[in-house]
């Protein structure tokens, strides 16, 4: 169960970050000030794979707490980082964005270290 | 140069750094907070949202939700005052933190495996934010 559990949550965060990332590209560039939140905020009803990267991210939270509930912090959080190596992959083969060398070793770093804290 | 001046360059920095430690605060208080909640809840979670909503009423989940999203906001925040390049790596010592909470606060058994295993996903998720700020569109 613990598994599926992290599965949904890393499916969920990484559908979410890819969603995200896709369509704040196309959106153009927002400041982090009160009016820049404001124009966000409309961006995010006027763009649909937004409010679908908000409801990913629901599901990823709540699988986190389903998460947290069952199994232990010292394994949840760190087993969250597994995003990080489909985001990599993600990011080539959807975004087609520029991976280098570095990048998808720490990705494989992260690979082997949720393996040995799940073990 | 002048104190004031030197005062004036060093501010931004400080400001980045001040804003980091309460993200990283944050962050901790919320997992713990929200792992202690649940745990302590009665109700096993399902498929169903109901557990869920239910859950946010219990006060721990509730203070734990808070501090996750204000996390949230901060690591926005943070985002405008530093690099990528440099939040990622630095915000990735979260995970030890975790570990460490666990361990104190519910008594969990972290195994040398699992603090191995949790320093490997640091140093790779270090990797992966030092070069992330590289990413460039390719052109086909």
């Amino acid at each position: 169960m613990r598994w599926i559990l992290v599965g949904i949550m890393v499916a969920a965060t990484v559908a979410s970050d890819l969603l995200q990332s896709y369509e704040m590209k196309r959106a153009g560039e927002h400041s982090v000030s009160a009016r820049g939140l404001v124009r966000l905020l409309g961006t995010i009803v006027q763009r649909r794979y937004l409010i679908l990267a908000i409801v990913c991210m629901a599901v990823s939270f709540f699988s986190f707490m389903a998460l947290v509930q069952a199994e232990p912090l010292s394994f949840a959080v760190p087993a969250s980082a597994a995003s990080f190596i489909f985001e990599t992959l993600l990011a080539k083969l959807v975004l087609r964005e520029h991976v280098g060398v570095r990048r998808a070793a720490g990705a494989l770093i992260v690979l082997c270290g949720v393996v040995l804290v799940g073990e | 140069m002048t104190v004031t001046e030197q005062q004036r360059q060093l501010a931004p920095v400080l400001r980045a750094y001040a804003v980091l430690a309460l993200f990283i605060a944050l962050k901790a208080v919320g997992n713990l907070s929200l792992a202690w909640g649940m745990k302590h809840f009665p109700q096993v979670m399902s498929a169903s949202p109901l557990p869920y909503l239910h859950a946010m009423l219990d006060p721990f989940v509730a203070l734990g939700i808070v501090a996750l999203i204000l996390a949230l906001l901060t690591r926005m925040a943070l985002f405008s005052l530093a690099d990528l390049s440099f939040v990622l790596p630095v915000t990735a010592v979260g995970y030890i933190i975790a570990a460490f909470l666990g361990k104190t606060f519910l008594h969990e058994t972290v195994t040398a495996q699992r603090w191995t295993g949790t320093l490997l996903i640091v140093v790779g998720a270090a990797l992966v934010g030092s070069g992330a700020h590289k990413t460039e569109l390719e052109i086909e």
